[in-house]
């Protein structure tokens, strides 16, 4: 692997581990969506700081965005407030425009500077180890690897100082509020985050990757742990698995790095999604499919005890009342899960007719008692 | 015995319903049966899935077990003569639409696909808003209408139905004593036209001069039958795990009209 | 008048100008249902998940016929529709996240492909770069059929099973119980949306069609309460801002039609925000104001009429403005007295005092025994 192509990596890992910060606060907050609109709609701004200072790695640029994003999320919630729209519609308006609104800034008025369509979608990171930050005759390495760098420990800052905070405010911003947390302010304190962040990674990697490397690590993270510590860690573990993986996907096929570290999230998140060890989709089938018969055994007893000491208990605790009409099982079925519960001891069979056991006794109380 | 012949007079006869969420049982093999003309109470605590009774009944959700038999014969082939009167908080009242359009849904099933609702069933529609008052709000739009008019619109949907069994979830639900009047009235009505009406309800002072039946519910069923055999302290206590207490006593509203029978004394009051 | 007749005779402006319209007619229609069944987002994936497809189809037939093109991205908008309902039912994964998820990593995809094709030399060529922000120049004759036809498929479809989705986005539990097959007509309506967006992808791009879906659809509330006539609005919300939109774009150099047709959408669903007749902010600050003014009117009135009534002939008691302005009312009660004046229920004397008119009398003592004013 050549130099470039390490720095190249260094800087998408480094992305990755920053927006996966902040963005398993947006997943928990069910505000996923915002981290699009936010990369979106922060392009104006972006487009007109541009204008102004002619320089796209001025600092200029990220206090710009974060300016438009916070000012997005306010028209998010104040179109809402009109209560003339739902918040969906109302995010899914604003984005799109204040976006158009910045493609039209740039083809009209940029002309064949260095901001083109396509530099906004997939940003530049295969041009930037040319970029280098120099400082007194030293060459400290690519000038975007110092800036993300920069970004993604701000992040890791306030998310370690505030931890406490973003925790209460995530989980319960009405026990927040009543402990003098201001959830409103550490909500716009983490919407400024989460745009100077995108800015960062958009310039990098494009708007697409911003949603994608937000959303994608926390998700899979979320699918193996509960813990809110151990998710910050491994979303951003998963997400610079992620983006390694698209950028080595990118290599191989000579095609587009961003569009290739999207797709390694996507693969990162579908692997983890099949294969988790608790929340995974094969786990979940197959815990569904143990606890079918499981629940079908329990049925079998709840039903027993449901008519013990009835004047219907002998029609009712009949092996045919199963099956057929009443509980509607097939035969197979039902003599497989009568076997079981059988096998379990929670039945005794004589002939066609069930007896319960005291320990189907006991399981039936339990399971009612849930 | 013939079941065909006992389930003659049974509007709804459920046998071993047993539903589940995500792997989590909601209700156990409940049986419950509802002989015709009746008016039927279910009662349980918050989360005895009384909601999810009505709804797996009505196939909305699907069972894990269990048979359910309208008027003698599955569910299925019985829906026409089903109407359902869901939770008023469960749609979106700001949805553009009028009072008049909200009740002709209820001729949809009936109307087949692609036919539009005609002078017929406006016609219909308008008799049925009429009967739960609400004539003069038939081209208001919904987002207009107060907590209790909207039930009323509700009422008046499942009126055109037309159904001989009929399902309501919460009626009585933070609606005016005017509402709660004149729906008392209609399932008075519907009674004595001898239909079946099928009521979950959470005001326990109100049960005895409502209902005939009630069946009481907290994950499996507790009891079920006429509400002076069923509706003791016993079995109160039993569903509700000794948490009744009625401290604050509601006097039900009066019958605009007489009803057929007296109303059962209430069984009193439980203490922990 | 120039523009008008290029729109006539003009073939290349005159099939933009159609096709734009068409395209917004279609989803401005179908977005009216979305909006309703608060699937704005979902409109937004599936947008944006189209172009793998579109990418994927041309690879593998090595055609650009548009109809190949529009089945690959309806395909893939599907797929991607799917994928969300899939994540969201096995995990505890919420909508949003599902969304997002699918959202990035298919169109992702779909810009690795088309890099790839851009690399070995087809993509320009094929024109699939359009499809990203769109270019409604470029459609063609054979786009424009494409589009009418599945429009028109898409239009007759929601016109048949229109109570069906009325009902299925109103109450779709009731839905179930009256009989309708819910899950089959959920899958109807969504597919119809599906290509309702593919539909607009050539002329809009897959990175703002939702816009399509979403603004004219919310300009349209403003203005009615009625599900019909909403989707009606909302198409020709749609058809008006796609026409601007296009036309803008073909005329004015460097203005790429896709941001163009939403700027001009969003324009649209702003000043209906802003003015419609009941629903808009002004009609509701107007009303507000007015209120506000009666109300102290009233109090002003109320008051006159305390004084007045202590005189044997209540109308024969002309006051003077300063002694109002010592009761309740305080600053502003000579406007008061003027408003009043206007709907005759006071009158001033050369003097420069104020008395009540008969009317006025009638409606001071209303107040005062009504409780209208304390």
């Amino acid at each position: 692997m050549s130099a470039p192509q390490l720095e190249i990596l260094a800087i998408a890992v480094v992305t990755a581990a920053g927006c996966a910060l902040v963005g398993v606060f947006l997943m928990l907050r069910g505000l996923a969506m915002l981290s699009d609109a936010i990369s979106h709609a922060i392009l104006p701004g972006i487009v007109i700081a541009f204008f102004i200072v002619g320089d796209l790695s001025s600092p200029w640029l990220v206090v710009a965005a974060a300016l438009t994003g916070v000012l997005t999320v306010a028209m998010v919630e104040s179109l809402h407030r009109t209560r003339r729209l739902k918040e969906d519609a109302a995010m899914g308006l604003v984005f799109p425009a204040l976006f158009s609104l910045g493609i039209v800034l740039i083809t009209r008025y940029a002309g064949n500077v260095h901001l083109d369509v396509d530099a906004v979608l997939l940003g530049e990171l295969a041009f930037a180890p040319f970029d280098r930050f120099v400082v007194g005759g030293h060459d400290l390495g690519p000038r975007h690897l110092w800036l993300m760098g920069g970004i993604t420990a701000l992040n890791l800052t306030a998310v370690t100082v505030f931890f406490k905070e973003l925790k209460v405010a995530t989980f319960d911003p009405g026990l927040a509020a009543s402990l003098g947390l201001a959830p409103g302010l550490i909500h716009y304190g983490l919407m400024t985050l989460v745009s100077v962040t995108a800015v960062g990674a958009f310039d990098a990697v494009g708007l697409v990757l911003v949603v994608s490397l937000m959303i994608g690590p926390p998700a899979a993270a979320y699918l193996l742990t509960d813990r809110l510590n151990r998710l910050l860690l491994l979303a951003v573990g998963l997400g610079a698995v992620s983006a390694a993986l698209g950028y080595g996907l990118a290599v191989v096929l000579d095609g587009s790095i961003a569009g290739g570290m999207a797709v390694g999230t996507g693969l990162v998140f579908i692997t983890v999604f099949l294969l988790a060890p608790d929340r995974g989709l094969l786990a979940v089938v197959r815990r569904r499919r143990r606890q079918r018969w499981r629940f079908a055994q329990t049925m079998v007893a709840i039903h027993l005890a449901q008519h013990e000491g009835r004047p219907e208990e002998d029609e009712e605790s009949r092996l045919d009342h199963l099956h057929g009409k009443h509980v509607g099982w097939t035969p197979e079925f039902t003599s497989r899960v009568v076997d079981q519960a059988e096998g379990a001891g929670l039945v005794t069979r004589r002939g066609d007719r069930l007896w319960l056991t005291d320990a189907g006794r006991t399981e039936a109380a339990a399971a009612l008692r849930g | 015995m013939n079941a065909e012949d006992q389930s003659a007079e049974m509007a709804v006869q459920v046998t071993d319903l047993t539903v589940a969420y995500h792997e989590r049982p909601v209700l156990w093999d409940v049986d419950l049966d509802v002989p015709a003309g009746n008016l039927l109470a279910i009662m349980g605590p918050n989360g005895a899935g009384k909601t999810t009774l009505v709804k797996a009944i009505l196939g909305l959700v699907p069972p894990a077990a269990g048979r359910v038999l309208i008027h003698g014969k599955p569910y299925a082939k019985q829906r026409s003569l089903v109407g359902y009167v869901p939770q008023r908080g469960s749609v979106d009242w700001d949805f553009p639409t009028t009072v008049r359009d909200v009740v002709l849904m209820g001729r949809y099933g009936a109307l087949g696909w692609v036919r539009r609702p005609g002078r017929r069933e406006h016609e219909q529609a308008d008799a049925a808003l009429e009967k739960v008052g609400m004539a003069d709000f038939a081209v208001r739009q919904i987002s207009q209408l107060s907590g209790g008019q909207q039930q009323r619109v509700f009422l008046a949907r499942a009126l055109v139905q037309d159904a001989r069994v009929y399902f309501m979830d919460e009626p009585f639900q933070g609606v005016d004593a005017r509402t709660e009047r004149a729906i008392v009235d209609l399932l008075k009505d519907l009674r004595a036209q001898g239909r079946t009406v099928i009521v979950v309800h959470h005001d326990l002072q109100t049960v005895t001069d409502y209902f005939d039946w009630v069946t009481l519910l907290n994950v499996r069923r507790i009891a079920s039958g006429p509400v002076a055999d069923t509706f003791t302290s016993e079995n109160l206590r039993l569903a509700f795990g000794g948490r009744v207490e009625f401290l604050h006593r509601k006097t039900p509203v009066e019958p605009s009209a007489p009803g057929t029978d007296g109303p059962v004394s209430f069984p009193g009051r439980i203490q922990p | 008048m120039n523009l008008l007749a290029d729109l006539v005779g003009d073939y290349t402006l005159r099939t933009v100008a159609l096709g734009s319209a068409a395209l917004g007619l279609v989803s401005g229609a179908l977005g009216a249902f979305a909006v309703l069944r608060r699937q704005s987002l979902l409109g937004d994936a599936v947008s944006h998940a189209a172009l793998p497809g579109v990418v994927l189809a041309f690879m593998i037939t090595g055609a650009k016929t548009p109809l190949v093109l529009v089945l690959g991205a309806a395909l893939a908008g599907w797929a991607a529709a799917l994928g969300v309902m899939l994540v969201v039912r096995t995990t505890r994964l919420k909508t949003d996240t599902a969304l997002g998820l699918v959202l990035s990593t298919f169109f992702g995809l779909g810009l690795l492909l088309l890099s790839l094709v851009q690399r070995t030399g087809g993509a320009s060529q094929a024109g699939l770069d359009r499809f990203l922000f769109g270019q409604a120049a470029a459609l063609v004759g054979d786009d424009l059929a494409t589009m009418a036809v599945l429009g028109a498929l898409v239009l007759t479809v929601l016109t048949l099973m229109w109570k069906e989705f009325k009902l299925l986005a109103f109450d779709p539990d009731f839905a179930g119980v009256v009989g309708l097959p819910v899950r089959r007509i959920d899958i109807l309506l969504t597919t119809l949306l599906v290509v309702a967006i593919v539909i607009g992808l050539q002329t809009v791009g897959v990175v703002l069609m939702s816009a399509m879906i979403v603004a004219p659809a919310a300009a349209a509330r403003q203005w009615t309460d009625r599900l019909g006539r909403l989707v009606v609005l909302a198409g020709v919300f749609g058809a008006v801002s796609g026409l601007v939109g296009a036309v803008l774009s073909s005329s004015i150099p460097r203005l790429p039609t896709g941001p163009t047709i939403i700027l001009v959408a969003t324009a649209l669903t702003v000043f209906s925000l802003l003015f419609a007749p009941r629903r808009g902010v002004v009609a509701e600050r107007v009303r507000r104001v007015r209120q506000r003014r009666r109300l102290r009117a009233d109090t002003v009135l109320a008051d006159l009429y305390r004084l007045a009534s202590q005189h044997a002939v209540p109308e024969d008691a002309p006051h003077d403005v300063r002694v109002l302005k010592t009761m309740s009312a305080g600053a502003g009660v000579r406007r008061c007295l003027e408003y009043l004046a206007g709907q005759d229920l006071v009158v001033s004397d050369p003097d420069g005092r104020w008395r009540l008119t008969t009317a006025g009398v009638d409606r001071g003592r209303e107040l005062i025994s009504g409780g209208g004013i304390s």
